[in-house]
């Protein structure tokens, strides 16, 4: 109710004139929206962190189990008073969040003494996002772009070639895709280096096999969505003002198309951010998610703590960012404060 | 000749069978029915679909070989002996595809079954009452999808450290359900506001015979398709997960562990990866294509 909204808002404000009062009251209330969503996340990042800390303490094991098994009574008694181990779960959860709360950290890792959570996360996150966010952006684009030509050219040549290539991206799965990669250009033709980190040239095969399963499914949405928008009336309309046909899909067909992609770009980021673990274990990229997975394995309580953390927060960022870039796009949207 | 009139009587008309329907009824499946069968992907893909499903039933005993069952023939191309070849424990691929294909379907087909009925289940109360118990149910719905799925599963799957199927199936239910129960209870609220409800309702209809005649049929075909749509995506998370070692593990076998062995030898003996992956890449395939055959025949408003 943008109109009542800004009549509420002027008497309000003591007689002030705006220029654009509808913008501002959009501002107002944006803003509002904004943290109200934050305050969300909040709840949800603390909610997710209390189910982890609980779930992390009934897996069978602890971090210190492997190391103490040969030590005496008295220096196995120590170590676990050393890091807390010892103490109720109820008393070590306490613990935790006056750490988080009071100074800031989330601790050290047990089974790497003097390795700070934060720090790691902070390096190996970067090694995980150097790809990831390349793949998303490069399956985002090619994505929007093969979906409105396929969309175009409705039931020709293109539109079957690439509903091909789309319905393989997503039937396909990664695992699988990056195993045949690998097999293709490092074995069979060496064009690129097998496994690894730190040139160009070993970023190149993670990449296209993460692009591919994004670009399937953003080709997917937006060509059914353009297929939409292209048979509405103002389509139409704009042609018949004679606009030329590149100008119509710019102007028109892609701004109002985009938005069912755009809704699935924030899982999708947190998705390459969980997922990369597999990519990053087939072509031994040091990254998180290959991290977490030796956390989770080594019991390393506080590094999965701090990992589900990361990623959590990530998602909901994203999640997040989306939906201001949705209002940002289609001003048709209402901020109800209702996410769906 | 001439036609007189004493060569005409007169019958009368019946006026029993004047109303009578000439034609056989057609009922909503029985068209969906219809339009699905003009779809040839589609018929393809459900062929696909029954063959690897009764394969996965009966492989073993088609091909005379046990799955567990280890030989002398290590890592055997394929023949005729061994149709797939067989792995480094001499055991027959062809069996053992067939043997995890049963645990790749099934949680695959239970996972999407039992979190479709528990999210529309779910949806259709948070819609149908409305008000606050909505926006309870709603708000915890949306902290539930929050959750990165992959973080819990992967916890989870340790968790309940059995390597079997139960757990793994727990663990891909748990974050499964919102989708659908969001998805439902949008369709459910659009059903509430509808005309023919309305009128319904003025008219004295009972809630049950609303839920029953009017919102049950109307939502059916919505929760099909998703149902068509999850199963893929739940035999695609299993076998992620075995392929990295969290979900089923020995002596249980799937697609996704088979696959995963057969990485290791990919060099040497490419086929035994071949195989595990050709069929997770058909069974997805083909459970795409018969799920947007599906949503086409049951839903011509969406049709494209």
């Amino acid at each position: 109710m943008p109109f009542f909204h800004t009549v509420g808002w002027k008497q309000k404000s003591h007689g002030f004139e705006s220029v654009f009062p509808a913008e501002i009251g959009k501002g107002r209330k944006m803003i509002k929206y904004i943290l109200r969503r934050i305050l969300y996340m909040l709840l949800v990042l603390f909610i997710v962190t209390t189910i982890t800390f609980f779930l992390m303490h009934c897996i069978p094991g602890d971090p210190l189990t492997a190391l103490v098994q040969k030590l005496p009574e008295q220096t196995k008694i120590n170590y676990y008073a050393k890091y807390g181990l010892d103490k109720p779960v109820i008393e070590q959860y306490l613990v935790f969040l006056k750490g988080i709360f009071t100074e800031g950290t989330l601790g050290e890792s047990i089974r790497f003494p003097g390795r700070q959570v934060l720090d790691t996360i902070q390096r190996y996150a970067g090694f995980s996002s150097e790809i990831g966010l390349v793949a998303v952006l490069i399956g985002f684009v090619v994505g929007i772009i093969l979906g409105t030509v396929s969309a175009i050219k409705q039931n020709r040549l293109p539109d079957k070639i690439i509903s091909i290539i789309a319905i393989l991206g997503i039937s396909l799965p990664v695992f699988l895709l990056a195993s045949l990669f690998q097999y293709l250009f490092t074995v069979k033709w060496p064009l690129f280096p097998t496994l690894g980190w730190g040139t160009p040239a070993h970023k190149i095969l993670p990449i296209l096999c993460m692009s591919f399963s994004p670009l399937a499914t953003y080709t997917r949405y937006m060509r059914s969505s353009v297929l939409d928008v292209i048979n509405q009336d103002y389509i139409t309309m704009a042609e018949a003002k004679g606009m030329s046909f590149s100008q119509v899909v710019r102007r028109h067909v892609l701004r109002n198309s985009i938005l069912p992609s755009l809704t699935i770009l924030g899982p999708n980021i947190a998705d390459v951010f969980t997922g990369s673990f597999v990519i990053e274990s087939i072509f031994a990229i040091p990254g998180l998610g290959s991290y977490y997975i030796t956390a989770v394995n080594d019991r390393d309580f506080p590094m999965i703590i701090g990992c589900a953390m990361f990623y959590t927060g990530i998602y909901i960022l994203s999640l997040l960012l989306v939906d201001i870039l949705y209002v940002i796009i289609d001003p048709r949207i209402r901020l109800t404060g209702d996410s769906n | 000749m001439e036609y007189s009139e004493e060569l005409f009587t007169i019958i009368g008309c019946d006026e029993a069978q004047g109303e009578k329907i000439g034609r056989p009824q057609t009922t909503y499946w029985k068209d969906a029915w219809r339009r699905l069968r003009q779809n040839k992907v589609a018929i393809f893909a459900m062929i696909i679909l029954i063959l690897i499903i009764f394969l996965s039933l009966f492989g073993s005993s088609i091909c005379g070989y046990d799955h567990t069952k280890m030989s002398m023939d290590m890592n055997q191309t394929p023949s005729l002996k061994h149709w797939f070849g067989t792995d480094k424990l001499g055991r027959d691929l062809f069996a053992r595809v067939f043997a995890g294909g049963r645990i790749s379907l099934m949680i695959g087909i239970l996972g999407a079954l039992i979190t479709t009925v528990f999210g529309s289940v779910y949806g259709s109360i948070s819609a149908f009452v409305g008000g606050t118990v909505d926006a309870v149910m709603m708000r915890i719905v949306e902290i539930v999808s929050s959750i990165p799925y992959l973080i819990v599963v992967i916890m989870l799957s340790l968790m309940l450290n059995d390597s079997g199927v139960g757990s793994i199936l727990l663990a891909l239910c748990i974050v499964g359900w919102c989708q659908t129960a969001r998805l439902v209870r949008g369709q459910v609220l659009q059903l509430v506001n509808s005309d023919y409800v309305i009128a319904a309702r003025t008219l004295g209809v009972s809630n049950w015979k609303i839920i029953t005649r009017h919102m049950i049929p109307n939502t059916m075909s919505v929760i099909i398709v998703n149902l068509t749509f999850r199963i893929p995506s739940y035999i695609f998370s299993e076998a992620f997960l075995s392929f990295v070692g969290l979900g089923i593990s020995s002596p249980n076998t799937s697609w996704g562990m088979l696959a995963s062995a057969g990485k290791e030898t990919m060099l040497f003996y490419p086929y035994q990866m071949f195989f595990p992956a050709l069929m997770i890449a058909l069974t997805m395939l083909s459970f795409t294509l018969f799920g947007d055959g599906l949503r086409d025949a049951l839903d011509p408003k969406l049709r494209r």
